[in-house]
């Protein structure tokens, strides 16, 4: 069985031909995009490593079907940056000391994003362990990771200030 | 200088970029195979293998049962007892039954999955209650250690303090799984990219698997995600498994765990029975303590025997015990093999002596945290370091080293031989109750410094009017009750096995002054590799960029002990120095002339090479050295001094030094349902003069939530045939950022390690994760604020177990 599915995933269009309908995007991106940058934890949607963006909204990869994804905007990891230019969240992570080993790294900081596009935590920072903590960080890095979103939405919301004034 | 300053980690824009290459994410050469183990469902069975179906399964290239391989490898780091696969009989749930080899991940896992197996089910020794009356061991008897006459000083005293804690495992949960990839080259030569700690161990290991020598393997670890010990021995299992397939078959071979398995094939913490019976006088002071350590080491002996000696050594943290004993069990059960984890031993040695306070303190009615004070070792004499280690017997020199595995702290079992310890005594000799300020074992504590911390930490965060405040508060309020202790650590560091405190650096200047360096340790997230970069660019005085730091790799520095028994920076530090400083004084030998200076007077900072107001810049010496024909590469090593250690007396200096900290938590629980949460914890750690501030706070903060976690919500649960019911994130619940305390403050003891250690700093890597026993402390006295009676609050300290304890106080 084969099908045929088109995206985007950071920006460029990629045409996937699946062997298997129970592929992931977890698996998809890792095993045939040459994207390791996103990592599988425990493969089955509770520790958040794998968080990615899907049309903008973060999700667990690897509990999602690649099948699912046609016409699907994916941002991972590599997408991040623009160039050599880092996004606030991932200047903030390493200002803020917000990791050790580095592994739930990715999926962090794209639930980070995720989280301050949804606009739910503001400067909370109650809110944003709660909305956090669904990504887990076993060396528990989780004081920086805490003050990396903090920075990073008041960051992101001044520079949006400055674009409508 | 590049040393003390709050640097980030060394990769950090690779980490938050996606570029950081773990092993799984290595891009695999074509024809890679993958492997997939096939377990055993029964603790413990005599088991039969259909293998035709995995053989015929899709993609299938190799299938290897106990039969197929002769020797059969051995994965063991101490006693030559873990086999590759089981061999006819399986010790656990979980056990490696055999192996495929396919296409692919998915394909060798499906194929695993058909499997004909028949099991014959034999009775299978679980816990630590069915060990004991089995008599199932390993070494002949208990070990002893033995300070004073404990029997006499218990009868005498005026209070008696007895019970049991039991303090249970913990899964390390790093999150990135084991994984290893092997690459056969030229002239059977293998490389071999492993998620471990241990390197060296790796190799040698893997060696003796293909019938090689170590110098036809090479291993290379970049970096782990994680490790907290898991990676010590762990990994062993799967890098052997690829080598061994990559050599039969000419291909690549990947191996990498599902979680679920990494779960049940994996050991963990070893969970601990520890019965107390201690005397104290009435004004709190321990007369005499009396500990019997049951330790659940699982099928096989791993590393158990140096964690259970570790826990025997942190059985009095930092309290001076006129008198006490410790006797510990090395129980022999038909689990998952327990094996190292980030204290090794330490944390649960230290759970029952900070028990036995807590209980005195409820059955005398005095403050606990003035119960722990009254107990304290006595405050460092100013010229400490000259007095330590004086005492030390030489009967550890001139042994016959052991024949093989010379790197694991499993090797200790080649000095188990005279084990020859019975209940009350045997082949350990006591030590003398008249020493000063000594340690059960004998050792001098000569630079201790909690009563400052403490009296510093309990003033800091107002202890005395948040503990008036939360009476006040339990008086008024009958469903939610608080609590809140101050718990200290005294953590010894060196490796209990003194010959593993050695490591090795490599260093290069190229023609163009940038630097490459290499050492032994690996980086798992703790810093190490930027630490030590660190101290190379301050050897050399040149900013960070200068100093790339490489992947740890056998072929460059030999002969490494694991990372682990929060050693990395001490020692590696020091041989990266001492590789740094052999180039120095061949440089300031080359340009001594130019600079109209003695090589003794030529300085290295700011990128020029000074002496006095004559300079060059860094580059022009290092052209000059190399025109003159000069190396400018080196080697360096380091030992660490005045240590000895005689495990089976229980006698000598296992430790160059101790490291310090002492935390206070606040906690609220639900009577109703148990449920509780952290309201706040302050911290005070010691980590000497820190190499890196940034970093060190955050092992700091790291390894207390991880030992609060251990402590209340990662429960591990066996069914009643010994598998393991918790086995993902679903099930066994590690802290998630909403799980920190809200108000979480850490500070930075400020002070000097008093030996002579890297830039005068202290290990930190595994030391804060017992700061987190300040939680279950402030627990226990949430719950004895329920009523009259001792809540007898047991490990791990989940919602369940509070509540039972509410229950018990309650009476």
């Amino acid at each position: 069985m084969s099908l045929s599915i088109s995206l985007t995933v950071n920006g460029d269009r990629c045409d996937v031909d699946l062997d298997d309908p129970r592929v992931t995007l977890l698996d998809l991106l890792r095993e045939r995009m040459a994207l390791p940058g996103t990592k599988k934890g425990c493969d089955r949607g509770q520790c958040g490593a794998c968080t990615v963006l899907v049309n903008g909204r973060r999700i667990n990869s690897c509990l999602t079907l690649a099948v699912t994804l046609n016409g699907a905007e994916v941002t991972t990891i590599e997408g991040l940056a623009a160039g050599e230019d880092l996004h606030p969240v991932q200047t903030a992570f390493i200002e803020h000391d917000g990791f050790q080993c580095g592994y739930c790294t990715p999926g962090q900081i794209m639930s980070a994003v995720g989280l301050i596009a949804e606009g739910q935590a503001g400067d909370d920072a109650e809110r944003i362990r709660e909305g956090m903590s669904g990504n887990l960080c076993r060396c528990s890095a989780y004081h920086g990771i805490t003050e990396a979103v903090q920075d990073a939405a008041r960051r992101m919301a001044s520079a949006d200030e400055r674009k409508s004034a | 200088m590049t040393v003390a300053k709050p640097l980030p980690h060394d990769a950090a824009r690779l980490h938050v970029t996606g570029g950081a290459r773990y092993v799984d994410d290595l891009p695999t050469p074509p024809g890679t195979l993958h492997l997939a183990f096939g377990l055993s469902a029964k603790a413990r069975a005599k088991v039969t293998l259909g293998l035709e179906a995995v053989r015929a399964s899709a993609g299938v290239a190799l299938v290897l049962g106990p039969g197929d391989l002769d020797p059969m490898p051995d994965c063991s780091p101490s006693a030559h007892d873990e086999p590759l696969l089981a061999m006819g009989e399986a010790f656990y749930a979980g056990h490696p039954l055999f192996l495929v080899a396919a296409e692919s991940h998915l394909l060798a896992r499906k194929a695993a999955a058909k499997a004909e197996i028949g099991y014959e089910e034999l009775d299978a020794i679980l816990t630590i209650e069915d060990a004991i009356a089995a008599d199932s061991r390993f070494e002949d008897g208990p070990r002893v250690y033995e300070k004073g006459d404990v029997m006499a000083a218990i009868s005498r005293a005026p209070h008696l303090v007895e019970g049991r804690v039991l303090v249970g495992g913990q899964e390390h949960f790093y999150l990135e799984g084991q994984s290893a990839l092997a690459i056969p080259t030229e002239d059977g030569g293998m490389v071999v990219h492993s998620s471990s700690q241990h390197p060296t161990e790796i190799q040698h290991k893997v060696a003796d698997a293909l019938g090689r020598a170590m110098h036809d393997v090479k291993v290379e670890v970049r970096r782990m995600g994680g490790g907290f010990g898991g990676k010590e021995s762990q990994g062993n299992h799967l890098a052997i498994a690829c080598a061994v397939v990559a050599a039969r078959t000419g291909r690549p071979v990947k191996m990498r765990y599902d979680r679920d398995d990494d779960f049940v094939v994996t050991g963990k913490r070893h969970d601990f029975r520890i019965d107390y019976r201690a005397g104290f006088d009435g004004e709190g002071r321990c007369l005499g303590v009396d500990f019997v350590q049951y330790c659940r080491c699982g099928w096989s002996m791993d590393l158990s025997l140096p964690v259970a000696d570790r826990a025997m050594l942190h059985a009095d943290n930092a309290y001076l015990l006129p008198a006490a004993r410790i006797t510990s069990h090395r129980l022999k059960t038909n689990t998952q093999s327990a094996t190292a984890f980030r204290g090794f031993g330490g944390p649960q040695g230290m759970v029952g002596i900070e028990r036995v306070m807590d209980h005195a303190a409820h059955v005398l009615g005095l403050d606990p945290l003035e119960v722990r004070r009254a107990n304290y070792y006595r405050e460092a004499p100013v010229a400490a370091s000259e007095a330590s280690g004086g005492s030390i017997s030489g009967k550890m020199k001139g042994q016959p080293l052991p024949t093989a595995d010379l790197a694991g702290r499993g090797s200790v079992k080649v000095e188990t031989g005279s084990g020859k310890a019975t209940r009350y005594g045997g082949a350990h000799s006591r030590v003398p109750a008249t020493a000063e300020n000594a340690t059960p074992y004998g050792m001098e504590v000569t630079d201790f410094i909690l009563h400052e911390m403490t009296e510093t930490l309990a003033r800091d965060c107002e202890f005395e009017a948040r503990k008036a405040a939360v009476a006040e508060w339990n008086a008024a309020n009958p469903v939610l009750k608080r609590g809140i202790a101050l718990t200290p650590v005294k953590f010894g560091i060196s490796f209990t096995l003194t010959h593993l405190n050695q490591a090795g650096a490599l260093v290069h200047v190229y023609q163009d002054g940038s630097v490459s360096m290499n050492h032994g340790g690996t980086e798992m997230g703790q810093g190490l590799f930027q630490k030590v970069a660190q101290v190379a660019a301050s050897r050399f005085g040149l900013p960070m960029e200068r100093v790339r730091i490489t992947a740890t790799d056998t072929a460059k520095v030999p002969n490494t002990s694991a990372t682990a028994a929060s050693s990395g920076s001490d020692l590696n530090g020091m041989a990266v120095k001492a590789a740094c400083d052999a180039i120095r004084d061949r440089i300031a030998e080359v340009v001594a002339a130019e600079l109209q200076a003695e090589p003794a007077a030529i300085v290295f900072e700011d990128g020029q090479v000074r002496a006095g107001e004559a300079s060059m810049s860094w580059e022009e010496a290092i052209a000059k050295t190399y025109m003159a024909r000069v190396s400018l590469s080196a080697t360096g090593f380091y030992a660490t001094p005045g240590i000895e250690w005689d495990r089976i007396a229980g006698r000598g200096r296992p430790f160059y030094y101790f490291a310090y900290g002492a935390a206070c938590s606040e906690v609220v629980i639900d009577t109703l349902t148990g449920e509780n949460r952290i309201l706040r914890t302050d911290i005070l750690h010691d980590c000497g003069a820190s190499l890196n501030p940034a970093i060190d706070i955050g092992q700091i903060e790291g390894g207390f939530v991880q030992g609060a976690g251990w402590l209340t919500t990662e429960e591990l649960v066996w069914d009643g045939a010994g598998r393991l019911r918790t086995h993902a994130p679903s099930t066994y619940k590690i802290p998630a950022c909403s799980d920190r305390p809200g108000v979480f403050n850490v500070a930075l003891w400020d002070g000097a390690n008093r030996e002579e250690t890297i830039y005068r700093s202290k290990a930190v890597g595994e030391p804060p994760l017992m700061l987190g026993i300040s939680v279950w402390s402030a627990l226990a006295q949430a719950c004895a604020a329920c009523g009259p009676n001792w809540p007898d609050l047991q490990t791990p300290a989940t919602a369940e177990a509070v509540l039972a304890a509410v229950g018990r106080a309650r009476g």
